[in-house]
């Protein structure tokens, strides 16, 4: 088969994942798709700050939030987004098992991220009683956040998926374009995140 | 591994072709099937708002029928028949007009189409489950959050799922145009309705996920208690119109662009000459992309924002007059010394510029915010939107179906019933909307189920209503020409209208890979450079070779079945735990079909060489 050789070549290229028209595609395609999710996330930002003082009697943002688990959160995804760097270095260098150890570690930080995410908001339901439905402001902060945490979930499961599925048969240029498009993912999921830690956490604690 | 399999002609094997195609082509034909569906239930249910306000205090329908009429009319125009049919058009033309063999995502543009076709058949299932969503098209909270029964539910979910579709297909349209153009096809010899795909693309990108959100929200407050809307625990209704209309005033340029694109491409076949001001018209369509984004605050005028606010979006508004000025008058003097054939493609061109620009009058004068307190939610502003959208879209619509039918359906029209679908068309569009600007000038409400008489409303409402029944027979006049040229027409020659752009250099049996040989393009109007040239057709940009081609796949329709199923999920659950049997059922089929799509490889096939070069035997 034609195709399974101009997959596999004998030297990789320097850029596997933009190697071929379908990962050019993917790579674009991402990138436009990371622009619809900035407009999703900037009309939940949008709804969080018109709604984040409609309490309705309910605990506020200066009650609830605790910025020492917070601080943990944000540096678990941070770090996070660092090692899918390297991954992606690796990538570049063809040194699949590398590959497959700093994603391995950037999936294990996700998941350490949303058992604190999962953690903060049980707690609020059970210490505070605030929900999603005790008042506006309490749909405003779980929509947003829990948006966020969906799509840390969702690049968990995407990630398995893909280390899974390649695990024994190493890196080709059919497969790194998925690689590197979960790592930019992965980066905008970050991003939106601090962009959370600054408008929810820290302007609700602070100002 | 053999391409060209015996051909498959059993009714079964033509639903199997079609439930997995991953073709532009037939997805185009798919939209386009979808989109003529949906465009006749909601002329239907306009035919029956019109018989409706036939006369004064008429009781032909009942108050809440009427409302479920005026909601259905508008979603399903909006959503379900010019997008679609838009899409469609996109779908079927672009990828030859810029050289390409299929878009960027076969299989994604595939569940963009299924999306929303699934969608349109959700809001409309709402018929039968106990009543349509009534609450206006804009669906406002909080009359959307407090409207009792599922109706609104359906509208939700509908418009969710064929929401999702549409953004899938502007990203799809996006990376195609930056990734795959032709040799030598660079961004300014682009023809415009490449340009205009393009920025209606960056548009849907942009508009949709504000849709995706309020949706959400209004989902949230409705099935699952939450407050966004509800002033009692501190929500704050405005900002589902804020949501609504950053979507909305975008997706009216989403419908009008494409348009634009096509009469560009029109008016400069017809009047054999290279579209004025080319460069322009690439500008203006830009900047009114842009300007498109600053301007949904102008629908909230009478809301409260403020005399400083009103100004910003009155003033933004009406700076959309320049953009679209400069393309009025570019197409006016495209045409002036032009050598002009008028056919049924071009009367729908020619009858746009004044009705549309009829429309983009009244534009201007809705967009001053102080005398729109006057307009506000009159006839005044239902005349002056169905000028852009039918002056506008639909008159586009018809008449890029007149233009590419030969490509798309290997057919002419025929020329006589087209000018009488177009007279009767035109003539009646013009008595229905005219006299609703003096309607609503006289202070008659928009979405009111019935007048009294002697109010000076009589006359212009019975006037309006007899139009309503000339664009009907306009419409079918329409429909019964495409019937009979499907079975009776004869197969169309290769490039009928003498045209300037590269869709028509695809050979007239219109081949799944497009191109044999990816054409060399050499500037703007490449055909007809060749033509000029005497070569007559377009010059190869490289030999004979392998043909990469995408497998077809059921998983897009399959997944698409999941999301609809789960959608009942989430309406019922409210009502019942069963419901949530769906609800995880659907969910789960259509994320395993979205994790079989992903592991399971997919290299797509070669056609080889020696395969092309028999076929052409």
């Amino acid at each position: 088969m034609s195709h399974d050789h101009s997959l596999n070549p004998e030297v990789m290229p320097q850029h596997p994942e933009k190697a071929t028209l379908e990962g050019k595609n993917k790579f674009l395609g991402l990138w436009f798709f990371l622009g619809g999710e900035t407009v999703l996330f900037a009309s939940l930002f949008g709804t969080y700050l018109a709604l984040k003082n409609s309490t309705a009697g309910g605990p506020t943002s200066q009650d609830l939030f605790g910025l020492e688990l917070v601080f943990l959160m944000t540096m678990l995804l941070l770090t996070s987004s660092l090692t899918s760097v390297y991954a992606m270095y690796h990538m570049k260098n063809n040194d699949f098992k590398k590959m497959q150890l700093w994603l391995g570690i950037t999936g294990l930080l996700g998941i350490a991220f949303l058992g604190c995410e999962i953690y903060e908001f049980y707690h609020y339901i059970h210490e505070f009683g605030f929900t999603f439905r005790s008042s506006a402001f309490g749909s405003a902060f779980y929509a947003l956040v829990g948006f966020h945490g969906g799509h840390v979930l969702f690049g968990l499961c995407w990630l398995s998926a893909i280390m899974i599925r390649n695990a024994k048969r190493g890196l080709n240029l059919y497969n790194a374009p998925k690689f590197n498009t979960f790592s930019l993912y992965w980066h905008f999921i970050d991003v939106v995140w601090v962009f959370i830690f600054t408008v929810v956490y820290l302007m609700g604690k602070v100002a | 591994m053999s391409t060209l399999t015996a051909q498959k002609t059993s009714f079964a094997a033509v639903l199997w072709d079609y439930l997995t195609t991953v073709d532009h082509k037939k997805i185009g034909k798919l939209y386009l099937y979808g989109g003529a569906f949906f465009f006749l239930l909601g002329g239907l249910e306009a035919v029956i708002i019109r018989i409706q306000l036939i006369k004064p205090e008429n009781d032909f329908i009942s108050a809440g029928l009427y409302n479920e009429m005026i909601t259905m009319h508008g979603t399903t125009m909006i959503f379900f028949a010019a997008t679609p049919l838009l899409l469609g058009l996109m779908n079927a033309i672009m990828p030859l007009q810029i050289g390409a063999r299929d878009v960027a995502f076969p299989f994604v543009n595939a569940l963009g189409f299924w999306l929303f076709l699934f969608g349109g058949i959700m809001l409309n299932v709402s018929w039968l489950t106990g009543g349509a969503p009534d609450a206006g098209w804009t669906a406002y909270a909080p009359l959307s959050t407090t409207s009792p029964g599922h109706g609104v539910d359906y509208y939700v979910l509908g418009l969710q799922l064929s929401g999702a579709g549409t953004l899938m297909g502007g990203i799809n349209f996006l990376v195609t145009i930056v990734n795959m153009r032709a040799p030598g096809m660079t961004f300014m010899r682009m023809p415009l309705f490449t340009w205009t795909t393009f920025i209606t693309s960056v548009l849907i990108l942009f508009a949709f996920p504000a849709l995706t959100v309020g949706l959400f929200l209004l989902m949230f407050d409705r099935m699952f208690g939450s407050a966004f809307f509800d002033t009692a625990l501190g929500g704050n209704s405005i900002i589902w119109q804020h949501l609504f209309w950053i979507f909305g005033h975008p997706e009216v340029y989403v419908l009008i662009l494409p348009v634009f694109g096509v009469f560009s491409e029109i008016f400069a076949t017809f009047s054999k000459k290279r579209l004025f001001g080319y460069t322009a018209m690439v500008f203006a369509t830009i900047l009114i992309g842009f300007l498109g984004f600053m301007v949904w605050a102008h629908h909230m005028f009478t809301v409260g924002m403020g005399p400083v606010t009103n100004s910003i979006f009155a003033i933004a508004t009406m700076a959309i007059a320049v953009p679209t000025g400069i393309k009025i008058f570019n197409w006016l003097l495209t045409l002036w010394g032009g050598n002009i054939t008028i056919n049924s493609a071009m009367l729908w061109a020619l009858a746009f510029i004044p009705s549309f620009t009829i429309g983009g009058m009244t534009g201007v004068m809705v967009a001053s915010s102080v005398a729109d307190y006057q307009y506000h939610d009159t006839y005044f502003v239902v005349a002056h939107f169905h000028y852009v959208i039918v002056g506008g879209v639909v008159f586009g619509i018809l008449a890029a179906c007149h233009y590419w039918w030969p490509i798309m359906f290997k057919r002419v029209l025929n020329e006589k019933l087209g000018k009488w679908a177009f007279w009767n068309f035109f003539i009646g569009f013009h008595m229905t909307f005219f006299i609703q600007h003096f309607l609503g000038l006289m202070g008659m409400p928009r979405r009111y189920w019935v007048f009294l008489e002697n109010q000076g409303l009589d006359l212009g409402n019975l006037i309006s209503s007899v139009g309503a029944l000339f664009m009907s027979i306009g419409v079918i006049i329409f429909l019964y020409n495409a019937i009979y040229c499907w079975f009776k027409g004869d197969p169309a020659p290769q490039d009928p209208w003498d045209a300037r752009t590269l869709e028509w250099a695809v050979d007239k049996s219109v081949p799944y890979y497009n191109f044999k040989q990816l054409p060399l393009v050499r500037g703007l109007d490449p055909l007809w450079i060749e033509k000029m040239e005497g070569n007559g057709k377009m010059t190869p940009a490289e030999p004979v070779g392998d043909i990469h081609m995408p497998h077809g796949s059921i998983l897009p329709f399959l997944m698409t079945v999941g999301f609809f199923i789960a959608s009942f999920g989430f309406i019922y659950q409210t009502v019942n735990d069963i419901a949530y049997i769906f609800l995880f059922g659907g969910m789960g089929l259509a994320l395993g079909c979205m994790l079989v799509r992903s592991l399971k490889d997919d290299h797509g096939y070669h056609i080889t060489k020696e395969e092309l070069e028999k076929e052409a035997d």
